[in-house]
């Protein structure tokens, strides 16, 4: 497969993964909101989505405050926000569009269609519809995707990229999710146990769509330290760090090429260092120490990714 | 204006539609008009959900607009398809035997059949390609003919295009839509099919490999997603199996071609590319070219790879030598043309020149090198002070400019928006030169959406109808 292509298919899933991802973070700073009255701590929610993502820089420099409505531009319609759920649509739309010959016509269609929708979208029909409804779609629109590539395309190295995209994007999400909240997981002991926090704690688990899934495994309260190790150390949930990273270093293992080594090493370390892992462990180093580690390795991992597929400086002797 | 009369490709003079017509005229008297206004919806919905757009030159980065499709086909009884088809492969027979000739021996020159000058002068000319030998000696592997219809129902040839023609992709997802809002019209008649026109194209890349090669390596080379033919690239590279590349994905090394790929560099054999001449070797043409790959020339000359079409094919479908064609099948295939030229004027003939400076409001002059539409004056629908702007242009350099008498193009039934109307159209074939000539059935029908306007062209506003051959 031709090095651009990998790339674009790459990117392109992770544009798909990353508009769903916002939409799920803003859903639950919307119903976060929701929970309380005060004005201010309802705009208080509003910074998380922020911090997640990492734009609250780029964000203040354009807006005077935080509060739903603002971010909700930001982050849904912006379309001078590279991040933003709408930006998003179109990268991934001009993707599809530059590998029109290596997807399937449905997964064109999906993006393509997905991105004519998005176009006629902007706040006052993001309110007629209803915020919630919003994100339902965006959800929808990528789970759509996903199921429309799996059940179209052939099994061959652009189906692999695809995935890598997805899960790099993911696993990286869920760390960050994670890092944001990581205060509201480690409560000082008179917490323990209120009303604020079990909405805190669900809301993560919400977020990635683990709720049902921590009731199953666990069959206990939310604790902090369970709803950390469901989503850093299970193998069983799809959008656990140590899910994903499994999937990466296996199609690091399928796709390799004569450049890929390094790629593949430092897969397989950060996967071992997840199969192998411990809560305890984690929470001695200190979780926000343990997650800007781990944010940082997987950064390295994609700038190696891209040297040893999308580089443009192979050369036939090479 | 006087009313001017024109082949109507539906109905008859007394009003009855054409035997070849009788089953689409039967479904539109029995249709109400709702469904039919539904048919219309459906076909625009569907398409703007496939994507099937062309990007407009001038307008907004990145703007993409809708080839309007008309549900009315264009049908064409068999029989005449056959004789059309003949002519066809007779004319681009000969047209890849005229460009063989001027890059080796230049036979048709010493015999004065075409002016050396013409030749050798034109900028579309390749001196690189002199007494290079190309695989098979094809040099138009893909050639689209534009044909029309004059009042007396009778077939001519407009223009020859030899280098990059584009369109054929709308033939096929044209041929979709259709059967899928009228299946009842496929199953009642023979309509013949046209969906293996990539098969045909994919064999015919296969026979243009470089000789002892037996299975190739084929890309299809684009401009890049910006191109306003980009979507054609991607769906042609996918009906074929084959990567679609840009310049970037490929580099020279000891004369061979190889693509950047996941897997390290792999050998590339055939480039069907879509790419003018000037930007496929900055090193060889345009030296600002970003579009192309440095050295490719100089593989394609030591016969490591092939190009289709060939390098140096712009001078055989430049409008100053279209005239010469049907001396080219004579001299060639010593054979009579089967398919007519429109009688043109050269200006740079003193004769011809003043004969259409008297007459520049009944004939259409265009620039010799001109594609697109662009540039050219209609005669009849222009106005005094477009005329005289035109003949100063003319004036300055005349050997740049050729006049045709106005054809009274046949017209098609059409939708818009008062209804059904007749419109003018056109017919381009698309014509594979490999070990055999082969085609698909009829070609690319279009239409120019305007009253009166002859200008076919979709960057001009022009629309596009299937086109039958029925049995």
């Amino acid at each position: 497969m031709l090095s651009r292509t990998a790339s674009t298919l790459y990117w392109m899933s992770r544009n798909v993964e990353r508009a769903e991802n916002t939409a799920r973070i803003l859903d639950v700073a919307h119903r976060m909101s929701l929970l309380t009255k005060d004005p201010d701590l309802q705009d208080q929610e509003w910074f998380a989505p922020l911090n997640i993502t990492g734009t609250l820089f780029p964000f203040s420099g354009r807006h005077a405050i935080v509060n739903s409505k603002e971010v909700l531009h930001f982050m849904a319609l912006d379309a001078d926000n590279p991040s933003s759920i709408y930006s998003c649509a179109r990268q991934a739309r001009e993707n599809a569009r530059a590998v029109r010959g290596t997807i399937t016509s449905e997964m064109w269609e999906v993006l393509n269609g997905t991105w004519l929708e998005m176009q006629n979208m902007d706040e006052d029909r993001l309110y007629a519809r209803g915020i919630s409804s919003f994100f339902d779609w965006v959800k929808e629109r990528s789970h759509l995707f996903r199921g429309v590539t799996f059940g179209t395309i052939r099994r061959d190295e652009a189906f692999q990229f695809h995935r890598l995209g997805t899960y790099l994007e993911r696993a990286d999400n869920t760390a960050r999710m994670l890092d944001v909240k990581y205060h509201v997981l480690l409560p000082s002991v008179e917490d323990v146990g209120g009303a604020v926090d079990y909405y805190q704690w669900s809301a993560v688990l919400r977020s990635v769509s683990a709720f049902e899934s921590y009731r199953k495994v666990y069959r206990d309260i939310i604790t902090p330290l369970k709803v950390a190790e469901l989503l850093i150390l299970r193998d069983d949930i799809p959008r656990s760090m140590r899910f994903c990273y499994r999937d990466v270093y296996q199609i690091l293992c399928e796709v390799q090429n004569r450049a890929s080594m390094e790629a593949t090493r430092q897969a397989g370390e950060i996967y071992a260092a997840l199969q192998f892992g411990t809560m305890q462990n984690i929470f001695q180093a200190g979780l926000h120490e343990y997650l800007t580690s781990f944010l940082e390795s997987s950064n390295k991992l994609s700038g190696e990714v891209d040297k040893a597929f999308f580089a443009r400086t192979l050369s036939a002797t090479a | 204006m006087a009313l001017k009369k024109f082949f109507n490709e539906m109905y008859s003079d007394d009003g009855k539609a054409r035997p070849h017509y009788e089953a689409f005229g039967d479904w539109l008297t029995n249709t109400p008009p709702e469904k039919i206004t539904q048919n219309r919806q459906a076909a625009d919905l569907l398409f703007h959900r496939v994507g099937i757009t062309f990007a407009v030159y001038g307008e907004a980065t990145g703007t993409e607009r809708l080839i309007p499709f008309d549900i009315v086909p264009h049908v064409i009884p068999g029989k005449q398809w056959e004789q059309v088809s003949k002519g066809l492969k007779q004319r681009v027979t000969a047209l890849n035997a005229f460009l063989h000739d001027i890059y080796h021996e230049q036979n048709i020159l010493r015999a004065g059949k075409v002016p050396a000058h013409k030749v050798i002068k034109n900028s579309q000319f390749r001196p690189e390609m002199i007494g290079i030998n190309v695989p098979g000696g094809i040099y138009a592997h893909v050639a689209g003919i534009d044909l029309v219809k004059d009042f007396d129902g009778e077939y001519y040839v407009l223009e020859d295009n030899l280098r990059t023609p584009s369109g054929v992709s709308y033939l096929l997802e044209n041929r979709k839509m259709m059967m899928r809002l009228f299946p009842e019209l496929f199953a009642q008649q023979r309509i013949r099919p046209v969906d293996h026109y990539p098969d045909l194209l994919l064999e015919t890349l296969r026979n243009a490999a470089p000789v002892g090669i037996d299975n190739p390596t084929i890309v299809l080379m684009t401009p890049g997603n910006f191109n306003s033919a980009y979507f054609e690239h991607a769906f042609l590279a996918q009906q074929m199996g084959i990567e679609l590349v840009e310049g970037v994905d490929l580099f020279v090394q000891e004369d061979t071609v190889f693509m950047r790929t996941t897997q390290g560099p792999q050998k590339v054999d055939v480039i069907y590319r879509r790419i003018d001449d000037d930007f496929i070797d900055p090193e060889a043409f345009r030296k600002d070219s970003m579009l192309g790959v440095p050295g490719l020339m100089r593989a394609y000359r030591a016969g490591r790879v092939t190009l289709a079409n060939a390098v140096g094919t712009g001078v055989a479908d430049d409008k100053s030598m279209y005239p010469y064609v049907p001396d080219m099948i004579r001299f060639y295939l010593d054979e009579e043309p089967i398919l007519k030229n429109v009688h043109t004027y050269m200006l740079d003939d003193k004769k011809d020149l003043d004969y259409v400076l008297a007459n520049m409001q009944d004939l259409v002059i265009k620039e010799a090198q001109g594609s697109g539409g662009y540039n050219m004056l209609v005669g009849p629908t222009s106005t005094k002070e477009e005329r005289e702007r035109y003949k100063q242009r003319v004036l300055d350099a005349p050997e740049r400019f050729i006049a045709q008498p106005t054809l009274s193009l046949s017209v098609c039934p059409t939708f818009v928006d008062k209804g059904l109307a007749p419109r003018h159209i056109d017919l381009r074939p698309y014509v594979l030169s490999g070990k055999n000539v082969s085609f698909v059935p009829g070609g690319l029908t279009r239409v120019a959406l305007r009253e009166g306007s002859l200008v076919v062209n979709s960057s001009q506003g022009g629309g596009v109808k299937d086109t039958w051959i029925v049995d």
